[in-house]
């Protein structure tokens, strides 16, 4: 995929979407994802967040309005060359359980038909990075603990090097410890990677660690779209709302 | 003369009658998996056609088995032999628990599995052939056990249009009123379909993703 001129790598214009039954998930969204950036969408359940997210990969067609990814409609998209160009994590991790831990990482590689050494090296790359003990290769998912599970979901939508990363609360099922060692080391990874990150999370901690920006999200709509600098200060009043409703202690 | 007479005395007739059988069922059985399956996975992906072909071979399977027969009669070139005839009523018959279980056994496989698949740029046939299948083996092995045990019983009344198998001890020996033949017939059966139970339950628990 090549970049754009402008740096907006996703670009959101007017999209609503719909369920079939009329009720509406998304009203009217504008939002611009920039090239290297890590935007936080953050909300709280049924907020539109991962609607938002399944509108980038054309796993949900806009009902009205456009999504671009590098500067072109997703529905003038090939729909596999557009999913093959972004990675995707999401919260149940959708492991394929009868697959090992390397021939899970293997699978986009496999399906654009790389070569069998060039895979090889490649898994063993993947798992050096996402901090996983070579010699789970052969593992099955069911045999791994829940924070290696997650770290393999990650490796998996790097495998083809993918520009775009799109995850869905990749580390929501983990206890806090492993959590926030698994966030640290996400943090690590794209300060070498730089990839176009769009994440989804309700919580407000992992929102401020992880984002350049953070979009606030309510009931389907956007409600602002901030740096994550200067979020916690924001003088917005649903802003305010969410980070007191949080808490003075994060407890996820 | 007593049961085990019977069989000893007519071992290579009773050996013939189980042959004859095993090919029915095996003829039928191979039939159905080829149309059921596919009709299985056709229905996984168009919705429409879901009602419609459920709903007929749940039909086919109220029908009597005899009165079956006796419809697929004037059928031509099937028609013409017992053996294609029974053949073609046992294959209908053994098309709804395939169809069924092909249908189950992929919609059961993980909705996340899937959504990941195809967020991971997977076309359709990957899909299937790669995640879904693997995961819905199980499912559909089970499909095929059912389908071959009610075959092996339902193959007995094979025997009343003439089409052979071991129904044929079964319908001579209630004209005889003659238990021994009747169990020369009937035993035989139920073992063999104990044997393809066991077997193909082997089988499915080794495929079913653990």
């Amino acid at each position: 995929m090549t970049s754009v001129a402008n740096g907006n790598v996703i670009e959101f214009r007017n999209v609503s979407y719909r369920l079939s039954n009329g009720s509406e998930l998304l009203h009217n969204l504008n939002l611009e994802v920039q090239i290297g950036e890590t935007l936080v969408l953050l909300g709280r359940s049924g907020s539109g967040k991962t609607t938002t997210l399944k509108l980038i990969n054309h796993l949900l067609i806009p009902s009205d309005g456009e999504v671009q990814v590098n500067g072109r409609s997703t529905r003038d998209w090939d729909v596999i060359q557009l999913r093959r160009g972004i990675g995707y994590a999401i919260q149940d991790v959708g492991l394929f359980p009868h697959f090992t831990v390397a021939r899970n990482i293997a699978v986009v590689p496999q399906i654009e038909a790389w070569p069998a050494d060039r895979i090889q090296g490649r898994v063993q790359e993947l798992m050096k990075l996402a901090g996983l003990d070579p010699q789970l290769a052969g593992r099955y998912p069911r045999e791994l603990s829940g924070g290696q599970r997650q770290r393999v979901g990650v490796a998996r939508a790097l495998a083809a090097d993918p520009p775009i990363l799109l995850m869905d609360e990749p580390f929501g099922a983990l206890d806090p410890i492993t959590r926030v060692e698994v966030q640290r080391e996400f943090l690590a990874l794209q300060k070498r990677l730089h990839k176009t990150v769009v994440f989804v999370t309700h919580d407000l901690r992992e929102a401020l660690l992880l984002g350049t920006r953070i979009a606030l999200m309510e009931a389907g709509k956007l409600v602002a779209v901030l740096p994550a600098k200067e979020f916690a200060g924001s003088p917005d009043p649903l802003v305010a709302q969410y980070i007191a409703a949080f808490g003075p202690e994060p407890n996820t | 003369m007593n049961f085990w007479q019977f069989v000893l005395q007519n071992h290579t007739e009773v050996l013939e009658l189980t042959g004859e059988h095993l090919w029915l069922v095996g003829v039928s059985t191979v039939l159905a998996v080829l149309i059921g399956i596919p009709l299985g996975i056709l229905i996984t992906r168009k919705p429409a056609l879901n009602k419609p072909i459920l709903g007929s071979a749940n039909i086919i399977q109220t029908i009597p088995s005899l009165a079956l027969f006796g419809f697929l009669l004037p059928a031509p070139w099937i028609g013409e032999r017992a053996d294609r005839l029974a053949i073609l009523a046992l294959t209908l018959y053994a098309l709804l628990p395939l169809i069924r279980n092909t249908y189950t056994g992929i919609k059961g496989v993980d909705r996340s599995v899937v959504e990941a698949a195809r967020g991971m740029g997977m076309t359709d046939g990957q899909l299937l052939w790669q995640v879904e299948l693997p995961l819905a083996l199980g499912v559909i092995i089970a499909g095929v056990r059912v389908a071959t045990v009610i075959s092996i019983g339902l193959a007995t009344i094979a025997a009343a249009i003439g089409a052979g198998g071991l129904g044929e001890y079964i319908f001579r020996g209630l004209a005889m009123v003659n238990n021994s033949v009747i169990l020369a017939g009937a035993i035989p059966a139920a073992i063999l379909a104990l044997l393809a139970d066991v077997s193909l339950g082997w089988l499915e628990k080794r495929l079913s993703p653990r």
